[in-house]
């Protein structure tokens, strides 16, 4: 394999479980909740992922369990916060101890198993193409998925009524709630959507970055996709230009290092989040739209008065 | 939200589990950094404590604490097993060092096994593998497999722990290919898959034929198998991951130390000890030679029972280091003083140091 188009798609497999998981919590914190959850829904969809494709050999069965153990942990987190009214910062915070340890648990049997991968699509002759028919139609189908996803979540936030009334409650939910839209129900939704997108973004580490399972695989990659929600200043365009970049940029510090420049590897590691905070705070440098495209609700309760 | 953040506690937290009781056993306890199914460091010490058991349990009861951090936590841990009566423990990282020794001063009458750490006391012993012995044999396999004579060794953090492994690859690889050149990447982690997978890719991007690793997730190795290119497996045989391409491997293997220290304890001979062993003592161990032609598979075997015997010493002279300076001359070898200390590259490395 050539060794620029190798490059590439190392990009690709690095930046999409960021993305993935990004774009769900994008569509929680547009709703008006803050969950920090992110790590814990990602590493339990990691596990059932695997320990379900890996039973009954089916990926696709893996990634439909992956995005359930997601939406079943952010039901956790929605009931707690949105119907017990807890705070959702603690909540968060014990919501990814939990998937961490449980996940343990769970996955306690399959540690050591090589898994079933999820093997890249394959399109006769456009996948044949020299250099870019790999990387543009050679790719697995969670890849086009986040891209989708991408497309699908700026249209629907900023071009329907669903997005109409989800950003309404996020920024002024005793407003909608006056309005008559179910502040509550929206923000459930959001949240297992979320959870969905976290889970889905767990399956694809143990199906397809690397088909196995780990304790603790997420590495704190949930952590990552929560900062890049709040520089991509909650724009889904952005989001992915960021998630691709922190990919590049991450990927490309281990390439300069095989090279043997003698730059510190240290600084090589930290680079990532260093030049995506810096690019995204320089293309958000508008700071009305910025006040604009922040949730003005975000992190606090609703309760609806009786 | 209360119950619900007791149940997260009551699962992230370790539990001690204890297998069969009886009154007059003697009771044996490990703590283990990691979880114990990390398939590499910590499972290859429970490994061992399975191996006390089905060799001794009739006399001894062991136990276990798994995820204990290094840290405050650690002396609680270890203070929690010797309050429980255990009357031998072992510490299995080297972060447990200062808690060993604080909780050894305690209880002066239970006795401590401390790994890879070098603070001892009357009541602390230490030990650790020559893991580098194992490193040179497939510094040898490698330099005879490539084809590209390129090699990518994936690192954790420069220790004198790893930087000495490299040392020994690259000794290993130079005995049969003197311009055998080795690409390092750092990926300043212990164990994130996700990174390791894609230190590896980029590695077989850049033309490396070979990979090797010295951190501890299986995930290298897999990306070889997926990509058909040779590896080596770390701290146990991960043959699973890379069936068609996995050489041999480096296995950590604590059994024997951990069953006749025990046993020392038992008839009552145990004292304080430094042990340092290596392939001839058992604790390092190669996995079956898999995927290679008869001969290097002889070879490799030969230059095993060479360092078995001791007529082999991977730090044995001439060495010279990376900026030309001679580190040992012919017929000296590299003292245990200096390999533990070691902060410096040998010559054709091409990488900088980190510093």
């Amino acid at each position: 394999m050539d060794g620029t188009q190798a490059i590439i798609l190392t990009i690709i497999t690095a930046s999409t479980p960021l993305l993935l998981a990004a774009i769900g919590e994008l569509v929680v914190e547009r709703s008006g909740v803050l969950n920090l959850g992110v790590e814990g829904m990602m590493v339990m969809g990691a596990v059932c992922g695997f320990a379900t494709a890996y039973t009954t050999g089916s990926p696709t069965l893996g990634i439909f369990a992956g995005i359930m153990a997601g939406v079943g942990m952010a039901f956790i987190f929605a009931f707690m916060t949105q119907t017990l009214v807890s705070n959702q910062v603690a909540t968060g915070l014990a919501l990814t101890l939990l998937g961490l340890g449980l996940s343990g648990l769970i996955g306690e049997s399959f540690v050591g198993l090589p898994g079933v991968k999820l093997t890249p699509i394959s399109i006769p002759l456009l996948g044949d193409i020299p250099f870019i028919g790999r990387i543009l139609f050679g790719q697995d189908i969670l890849v086009y998925a986040s891209l989708a996803l991408v497309v699908a979540t700026t249209y629907v936030l900023f071009r329907t009524r669903i997005g109409l009334i989800i950003r309404a409650v996020g920024d002024n939910h005793h407003s909608a709630h006056s309005l008559g839209y179910n502040v509550i129900m929206v923000r459930y939704a959001c949240i297992l959507f979320g959870g969905a997108c976290a889970g889905l973004s767990g399956a694809y580490l143990s199906l397809a970055y690397t088909p196995q399972w780990i304790e603790n695989m997420t590495a704190g990659r949930g952590w990552i996709a929560l900062a890049l929600v709040v520089f991509a200043t909650w724009l889904p365009k952005r989001l992915a230009i960021g998630a691709y970049l922190f990919g590049t940029v991450w990927i490309m510090g281990l390439y300069v290092q095989a090279q043997g420049l003698g730059i510190p590897s240290q600084f090589l590691s930290s680079l990532p989040y260093l030049v995506t905070i810096i690019a995204l705070v320089i293309i958000s440098g508008n700071k009305t739209l910025t006040r604009v495209n922040t949730p003005a609700c975000i992190g606090q309760s609703f309760v609806p008065d009786r | 939200m209360k119950k619900w953040l007791g149940f997260a506690a009551a699962v992230a937290m370790s539990f001690a589990v204890t297998s069969a009781s009886a009154a007059d056993k003697l009771k044996v306890g490990f703590i283990y950094v990691g979880p114990i199914g990390d398939h590499g460091w910590s499972y290859q010490h429970e490994q061992g404590r399975l191996a006390i058991d089905a060799a001794l349990g009739d006399q001894v009861e062991t136990s276990y604490i798994e995820k204990v951090d290094e840290g405050p936590d650690a002396e609680r841990a270890i203070e929690r097993l010797a309050r429980q009566g255990a009357n031998l423990i072992f510490t299995t990282s080297f972060g447990f060092m200062e808690p060993t020794l604080k909780v050894a001063k305690r209880f002066p009458d239970v006795k401590f096994e401390h790994a890879t750490g070098y603070k001892r006391a009357d009541n602390v012993s230490t030990y650790s593998s020559r893991f580098y012995e194992g490193r040179y044999i497939i510094g040898q396999i490698a330099a005879k497999m490539s084809k590209n004579g390129v090699a990518g060794y994936i690192g954790s953090f420069p220790i004198p722990e790893v930087v000495r492994g490299i040392n020994s690859f690259m000794l290993g690889a130079q005995s049969v290919n003197p311009d055998f050149k080795l690409k390092i990447v750092w990926v300043n982690s212990w164990f994130d898959p996700g990174k390791e997978a894609d230190a590896a890719k980029v590695l077989i991007g850049q033309g490396a034929d070979i990979i090797t690793q010295h951190t501890d997730s299986t995930a290298p190795l897999q990306i070889a198998g997926e990509q058909g290119v040779y590896g080596f497996g770390q701290a146990s045989d991960m043959v699973a991951f890379a069936p068609n391409t996995q050489l041999t491997a480096i296995v950590d293997d604590w059994s024997s130390y951990y069953v006749n220290r025990t046993k020392a304890v038992l008839d009552g001979t145990w004292e304080s000890t430094d042990t340092w062993g290596g392939i001839n003592d058992k604790m390092v161990g190669m996995a079956p030679f898999t995927n290679m032609p008869d001969d290097i598979k002889a070879a490799a075997g030969k230059t095993t029972a060479q360092i078995v015997t001791g007529k082999l010493h991977p730090f044995q002279g001439p060495i010279f280091k990376q900026d030309g300076t001679e580190a040992a001359k012919e017929g000296e070898t590299i003292s245990d003083g200096e390999l533990l200390g070691m902060n410096w590259y040998v010559k054709g490395i091409d990488d900088q140091l980190p510093q």
